[in-house]
């Protein structure tokens, strides 16, 4: 392990190969709040800090309802209006180089929706169902963003006016994004014979794959998978997992939000467990669901919760995010409290516990 | 008893998902269903719980066949089964608090003036606190509603459970949660369980005997000779 610089609590598991270059996005103390009617404040994401390399798959796992989703929200700027946040979410520029980076919390929704979304940064849905036009089968769906974020349109036009004798411009033009839809369903393995249906007629394994295929279409640099494998199968699962990592391999960022710790530890590079809104440890994936293990109790607690392990749940519920406990948030429901755990602990070597498992290897 | 024999169901006629399967579960048993998604095992649970009426087949309940459907069931029939399904979101009445959610089976059935214990004692054993309680699903996660709607399929003690996915959008820990209540209901009661799922760890943790679809008949891969 390399030395790292105490401003850096985030480090561990940064990926050395790749740790010269800039990550593609860089969350620092990024903290979302909604504010409710009856008054208060529903504390949904607290301090959050991180970094995504280009090539690595970072992998937020947690509980449902845990504050995962509203962090990738906070990043796209599709936060409801009830919502304040703070913090800085730097998004590299297309040039890789600094200075030309963006702030995603800063940024307007004009940026947003035209150089960000589905370019800088591609999504897979939660719920592909209700993200999905109903009215539009997915075909028309895919050429729609085919020709917003793609040249094949204009290719097809290139290529019709070059083009053989006698095929029209027009039908040229459709067979090449024809071509290029079946294509991009592919690489989501959606079934070219279900490319007419509409979004009704999909199961939800196929709505997935529909949506996953709608994501990879602008081959941003950034793709963010807001659990990407709900709902599939454990052989698609395993395909839709290796689809998002080759999009990793190709050198591109991948944050994969996602409660299936075997799609988890089938592709990450890195791990960040999130409790209560806030990032309790993050670490390398090997380690993590090697034999070493965790080293925060509630992500030890969650591995033994699968039925692989000793499937039984951790007990209790997390807490409710508009009523956090002034301490430790897990600290109710774990098994090592003590009274240190009245404050809240501060992140030291990528765990936030005040009785997080000692770390065997010889650190630093 | 539950016997299901030579199921043919699905929603188109000419080409139906679910051809001549056969299926039963004895009386306690905990069986699991696992297949690719998309297979038609869905439709399979769904004429077990009487919410789907097959083109042709028969279902045997406890000995007694089943003639109707959905709101056509008998009472007695459609009671004895509780089902779970895969959306907690889109299984429950977005308008209703989740202490009504899990009284509504009681009150269908006209035994509204049991609901205040039987709600409390369920919502303790799924973990449900008070507070919750009075929350409409739009306020709660996954999870917790997840939690209702199985108290929801509890509350009129049924002698056979279906689970359809019932923890495919659970985290880890909810889904050890939830497979600890049914199991210590179905150890009280006796209850035969039907979960259908795709994950084949868990069901094979979970159930006495786990079939998969293909072995089935050979139903989805033989067409039928009519």
């Amino acid at each position: 392990m390399t030395t790292r610089s105490p401003e850096a609590p985030e480090a561990p598991g940064t990926p050395g190969g790749r740790a010269a270059g800039e990550p593609v996005l860089s969350v620092r103390g990024l903290s979302v709040r909604f504010r409710m009617r009856t008054g208060g404040d529903v504390a949904a994401v607290t301090d959050a800090t991180f970094d995504v390399w280009p090539g690595e798959c970072l992998a937020l796992i947690g509980e449902s309802g845990c504050g995962k989703s509203v962090l990738a929200s906070a990043l796209l700027g599709l936060l409801p209006a009830n919502a304040r946040t703070v913090g800085q979410a730097l998004l590299a520029g297309p040039g890789g180089g600094p200075g030309d980076g963006l702030d995603l919390l800063a940024a307007d929704e004009r940026t947003l929706a035209r150089t960000v979304r589905g370019r800088r940064i591609g999504l897979v849905p939660q719920s592909p169902a209700a993200h999905l036009t109903p009215v539009r089968t997915v075909r028309s769906q895919l050429h729609e963003t085919l020709r917003e974020l793609t040249g094949v349109w204009k290719a097809g036009i290139g290529k019709a006016g070059t083009g053989k004798a006698g095929s029209r411009k027009s039908g040229s033009r459709k067979a090449g994004l024809r071509e290029a839809g079946e294509a991009a369903a592919a690489r989501a393995a959606f079934p070219a014979d279900h490319l007419d249906r509409h979004p009704h007629e999909l199961s939800g394994g196929l709505a997935q794959r529909a949506a996953t295929a709608l994501a990879l279409v602008g081959d941003a640099p950034l793709l963010l998978a807001d659990e990407p494998t709900t709902g599939l199968d454990r052989d698609l699962v395993d395909r839709t997992a290796d689809e998002l990592r080759r999009h990793a391999d190709a050198g591109h960022a991948l944050l994969m939000i996602t409660h299936d710790l075997a799609a988890a530890e089938r592709i990450a590079d890195r791990v960040a467990v999130m409790y209560a809104g806030r990032i309790v440890e993050i670490a390398d994936a090997t380690t993590f669901f090697g034999t070493r293990g965790p080293r925060h109790p509630y992500a030890r607690g969650l591995l033994d919760a699968l039925p692989e392990r000793a499937f039984t749940p951790i007990p209790g519920m997390p807490p409710e995010l508009g009523d956090l406990p002034p301490g430790c948030a897990f600290a109710a429901r774990c098994p090592k409290a003590t009274d240190a755990c009245g404050t809240v602990p501060s992140p030291a070597d990528g765990v936030a516990c005040h009785h997080a498992e000692e770390d065997r290897t010889c650190s630093n | 008893m539950l016997e299901l024999s030579r199921i043919t169901a699905g929603y188109e006629r000419r080409a139906p998902v679910v051809r001549d399967v056969s299926l039963s579960v004895a009386a306690g048993e905990a069986v699991g269903l696992l297949g690719p998604s998309g297979c038609g095992k869905s439709t399979l649970a769904r004429v077990a719980a009487l919410l789907h009426r097959p083109y042709s087949g028969t279902v045997v309940i406890d000995g007694s066949p089943a003639h109707g459907w959905r709101h056509r069931a008998p009472r007695e029939q459609r009671t004895a089964f509780g089902v779970v399904f895969q959306q907690p979101r889109l299984s429950a009445d977005p308008r209703m608090r989740l202490a009504d959610l899990i009284a509504e089976p009681l009150r269908a059935t006209g035994r509204r003036e049991e609901a205040g214990g039987r709600v409390d004692e369920l919502a303790r054993r799924v973990g449900l606190s008070a507070e919750l309680l009075r929350r409409r699903p739009h306020e709660v996660s996954d999870g917790q509603l997840q939690r209702a709607c199985l108290a929801r399929a509890l509350v009129l003690r049924p002698r056979w459970l279906i689970c359809d996915e019932m923890t495919a959008m659970l985290d880890a820990s909810t889904t050890a949660a939830l497979v600890a209540v049914v199991e210590e209901y179905r150890e009280e009661t006796g209850a035969g369980l039907l979960t259908v799922g795709h994950d084949r760890t868990l069901l094979g943790r979970w159930c006495d005997r786990t079939v998969r679809w293909e072995d089935l008949a050979g139903a989805a891969v033989t067409p039928t000779a009519d």
